[in-house]
């Protein structure tokens, strides 16, 4: 029996703990800094939101744990000694390991901007910056404007959850289009126009120079690049972006890059460490995929694979055909697939969008084979697995627009778009 | 350190937002209208009784149809639930408690001293609030209000103004909104009116609402309601023909092609409440392993109470007069230990594995039953069985489930157990149909892949207690006895992970370890059964 030791206690770290368990005795330690259990990170801005309390985001009850015989520890491990397989801990504690797993996740990016670590600047990533912005931003009272800097996924939720407070924001984003290094124009276009909708003062092409201390070493307001202009606030939210949070290993010996460099079977430089989820760097990027993937999905599909290779069946990290969603306001955003923002060499997109400027769809097709890549869809839910099999198939798009309400996963009742889909498919394809 | 605390985290003060003039005017409006009936209650004589109770309910609904419209209509169309857990009144606070402390003092009066409502008693006639409600009985029925009347009026009142409301909520969900114009639908049409023409055509006919099935309608086969349909002739004959074809035919078909959703939330007036004026209460419902195993406990015992309390109603009565009912208490017995037998035989023997270790629970219960059964053939007379009046098992019944259980608890303590507390807990018919969804239904919520983010909205708002996400991120369907099939969990999920289907039985069941978007082969090692 040998003694697991992960730190680290969101998704990656606890699916590595909970398969370890199915497949093993092994004992388990999880160690946090952040809370006692697992909660759902994604779930943070509903917790602010009030559409839930914190212990509803905790998706295993307290019991879970003891009865799993997974053991958590409250902590802050300061430095990995892996010559003697110790951990040293912030408050004087050692733990010895047979086995280690880094799941330490990210931070978020500051970009060296002048007063970017005064009082009422915070990133919006773990359960301490929800306390923050509590403090910071309780209501419109104590925070009469907000400045959003960065416009990716963290960036538009903080807006929203500052928005059910009535507390106005600015939204900077560097791009000229909200996410559109990511989106192609379409559809971030209609992203750019909801966010508008929802009377948040979105500010593209816009940067951040300085953020301005008050007297008591607080943010008051922040400069534009751009414009020069001066915008008093009573809170900074950077949400450009996060990286591996790996400061703490930096004369550990273990390889890191940006973040922990690890091979296929997700094993880094050390024998018996192992790093999974948002630190990990993959030495080469597994397909179309970033070699640090900081999302949801990818860290629990680690934790599968590496519980494999500790038990003892060494299993590589081959993760299948990529797939990601989100939510933008009331906008629900799905993907299957590739689709880039501008298309590639030998692709072409075909973009759909309904007239109440809510929905549309963007299909990528490989031109010289009419192969289908990739799909995103926008107010429309489909089928994950429909998908993942017609992208196994290799189907081309116009399988996929032919058949695409078999892939529909809209609640009962609601109006299907497919036969517009289809109807403005085959009116471009004669044009074309 | 604040983890451990189940408060709100806001620090400054739970702060729900100051609500808008337009809120506080609609506000006032609507409690105006309800002045007017604690006027009534206190018997102030109003000059016309049918002119306030107009202006009364008049007002209540102006008043909600404002505060829905400034609430809902001022924003774009999407999920509306912020601020739910700040709100004292929608999470267990203060407000919570007051509502809770009037809705239960209400149930307790109309149900065990309805002459404070101003009832008149053995043909007097009635004062204070009833009496408000008099003209409009006399409309619809010719005869003076009852408290009955008063409150089917008041429920239906309810379901309306609160529909809308609920309507506005989700007016981007059309799941939502032909739900709602269904519960709406059947409580106005099946519970209040058909039922008061009804009498108005052949007063000998008992008070019939056609939805209401037994066993949620446990007085369906007392012997003074089934005489009252034999008595008058072919309709009411139809009636009962009508009442006994639903529950052995209409219903099963129904649920095994939908699901119990089909009676619990588009058509039973309980789940019409709880869905319309209980939605902002549906979040306090306990996710817990440990309610999940209070729940199964309650449910069927209460089922098999009712069960046994009905059987034993009728077999005291068939033996009254064996010209009159061509059962005779024996063949009667016989014939339901026989369908017991059959349907417990079905189950073990095709849903065997599906039951798992429940196996052993639901012998319990079927030989429990059929002991009973055998109980009642050796002690019964045409008064008592066990040795006590039948008609005391009945009233005991009627007393501690039907009124202090589904009415008292059920929906005076929404604001603290949340909205389906009744369905959820109590109801026996909710327990037949939740059955025969787990067993032979094509219902299921199928969940998407593997999308799931386990944010657990899905679970928070799910009025049964269900804690869906525990399966979503399994990527295993949702089979469930009690789920309602309100459709909010996939409503409130913001990743497109859950859907309501009706589906093929097989692979409905179809539990995950390792979810779709992993190396397939990982998938297919790992899954295997």
């Amino acid at each position: 029996m040998e003694h697991i030791v992960i730190i680290g206690n969101g998704i990656s770290g606890v699916t590595t703990a909970r398969h370890i368990r199915k497949l093993s005795n092994h004992k388990i330690t999880i160690i946090s800094s952040e809370t006692d259990h697992f909660f759902s990170r994604t779930a943070l801005m509903y917790i602010y939101m009030g559409h839930m309390k914190y212990e509803h985001t905790k998706p295993y009850e307290d019991y879970f744990w003891k009865k799993n015989r997974i053991s958590l520890k409250r902590g802050f491990v300061k430095t990995v000694q892996h010559s003697e397989k110790k951990l040293l801990f912030a408050n004087g504690d050692v733990m010895e390991y047979d086995k280690l797993v880094l799941a330490v996740g990210s931070k978020s990016n500051k970009f060296g901007w002048p007063g970017q670590d005064l009082d009422g600047v915070q990133g919006l990533y773990n359960f301490q910056d929800l306390q923050a912005l509590e403090k910071n931003a309780p209501n419109n009272e104590s925070c009469k404007r907000a400045v959003i800097v960065g416009g990716g996924l963290i960036g538009i939720e903080l807006a929203e959850m500052l928005h059910t407070r009535k507390i106005p924001v600015t939204f900077l984003v560097r791009e000229n289009s909200f996410w559109n290094g990511v989106l192609p124009d379409g559809e971030s276009q209609m992203i750019t126009r909801h966010i508008k909708n929802h009377h948040i003062d979105l500010r593209l092409a816009s940067n951040l120079k300085e953020i301005l201390a008050d007297d008591n070493g607080k943010a008051r307001a922040v400069i534009i690049t751009e414009t020069g202009e001066e915008l008093a606030c009573d809170l900074v939210g950077l949400t450009a972006g996060v990286s591996p949070n790996v400061d703490f290993l930096k004369d550990s010996g273990i390889e890191l890059g940006r973040g922990i460099k690890v091979n296929r079977f997700l094993e880094t430089n050390i024998e018996d460490i192992y790093a999974i989820g948002d630190c990990a760097e993959q030495r080469e990027a597994i397909g179309n995929r970033r070699p640090i993937e900081a999302v949801w999905y990818t860290g629990r599909m680690m934790g599968e694979t590496l519980a494999q290779t500790i038990c003892g069946n060494k299993t590589e990290y081959k993760p299948g055909h990529w797939f990601n969603s989100a939510k933008f306001f009331d906008i629900e955003y799905q993907t299957y697939g590739w689709v880039f923002s501008k298309p590639r060499e030998n692709e072409t997109h075909f973009h759909w969008k309904h007239q109440d400027d809510t929905k549309c769809i963007t299909i990528c097709t490989e031109v010289s084979s009419g192969k289908f890549l990739g799909i995103n869809t926008f107010g429309i839910r489909m089928r994950h697995e429909v998908f993942d099999r017609w992208l196994t198939e290799e189907r081309t798009t116009d399988f996929i627009i032919k058949h695409l309400l078999e892939a529909n996963f809209d609640p009962e009742f609601y109006k299907k778009m497919e036969p517009q889909i289809l109807l403005a498919y085959n009116q471009q394809t004669v044009n074309a | 350190m604040s983890t451990r605390s189940n408060e709100s985290m806001s620090l400054a003060s739970p702060n729900p937002q100051d609500i808008s003039v337009k809120k506080k005017v609609a506000l006032g409006i609507g409690f105006l209208g309800l002045f007017i009936l604690v006027l009534a209650l206190a018997n102030v004589n109003f000059p016309s009784q049918g002119l306030f109770l107009f202006i009364s309910m008049g007002l209540i609904a102006t008043g909600t149809i404002l505060y829905a419209n400034d609430l809902y209509l001022t924003k774009l169309e999407g999920i509306k639930n912020d601020e739910l857990w700040f709100k004292s009144i929608s999470s267990r606070g203060a407000w919570g408690w007051i509502l809770g402390v009037i809705l239960t003092a209400f149930y307790i009066v109309l149900y065990f001293k309805a002459e404070l409502l101003g009832l008149g008693k053995d043909g007097a006639a009635n004062t204070g609030l009833i009496a408000l409600f008099d003209p409009l009985s006399n409309l619809l029925s010719g005869r003076q209000a009852s408290e009955w009347f008063v409150y089917g009026t008041l429920y239906t009142v309810a379901i309306f103004v609160f529909g809308y409301k609920f309507m506005l909520k989700y007016r981007h969900n059309r799941y939502q909104q032909l739900r709602t114009g269904s519960v709406m639908f059947f409580q106005l049409a099946f519970a209040f009116l058909i039922p008061e023409f009804m009498y108005r055509l052949n007063s000998d006919l008992p008070y019939n609402d056609l939805k209401l099935m037994w066993p949620l309608n446990y007085y369906s086969f007392d012997q003074w309601r089934v005489d009252g349909f034999l008595n008058t002739g072919t309709i009411g004959f139809l009636f009962l023909l009508f009442g006994i074809i639903s529950i052995f035919v209409v219903s099963p078909i129904l649920t095994y092609k939908y699901g119990k959703r089909w009676y619990c939330s588009w058509v039973c007036g309980c789940g019409g409440l709880a869905e319309t004026a209980g939605d902002p209460f549906r979040s306090l419902s306990s996710k817990k392993m440990s309610a999940w195993k209070l729940e199964r406990w309650l449910i069927h015992t209460v089922l098999v109470f009712s069960v046994v309390m009905t059987v034993g109603v009728i077999y005291t009565y068939l033996g009254y007069d064996p010209n009159k009912y061509w059962f005779t208490k024996d063949t009667f017995l016989l014939s339901v230990g026989i369908f017991l037998t059959a349907v417990f035989a079905v189950v073990m023997i095709f849903k065997r594995n599906e039951l798992g270790k429940d196996a052993k629970y639901g012998a319990i219960g079927y030989f429990v039953v059929i002991a009973l059964l055998a109980g009642i053939h050796y002690t019964g007379t045409t008064e008592e069985i066990f040795f006590v009046q039948a008609g005391t098992l009945r009233s005991a019944y009627g007393i501690y489930i039907g009124s202090i259980f589904s009415g008292v608890i059920g929906t005076g303590f929404y604001p603290i157990l949340g909205n389906r507390a009744w369905c959820r807990f109590g109801c026996p018919m909710a327990a037949i149909l939740g059955f025969q969804q787990r067993m032979f239904s094509k219902f299921r919520i199928t969940t998407n892949g593997g999308q799931c983010i386990s944010c657990g909205n899905c679970s928070t708002h799910c009025e049964m207690g269900i804690d869906v996400r525990s399966y979503a991120q399994k990527g295993e369907n949702i089979v469930r006895s009690s789920c309602v099939g309100c459709g909010v969990c996939s409503a409130v999920c913001p990743r497109g992970v859950l859907k309501l289907e009706n589906g093929s039985l097989e692979g409905r069941i179809n539990p995950t370890e390792v979810l779709l978007g992993n190396d397939v082969d990982l998938m297919s090692l790992v899954n295997k059964k």
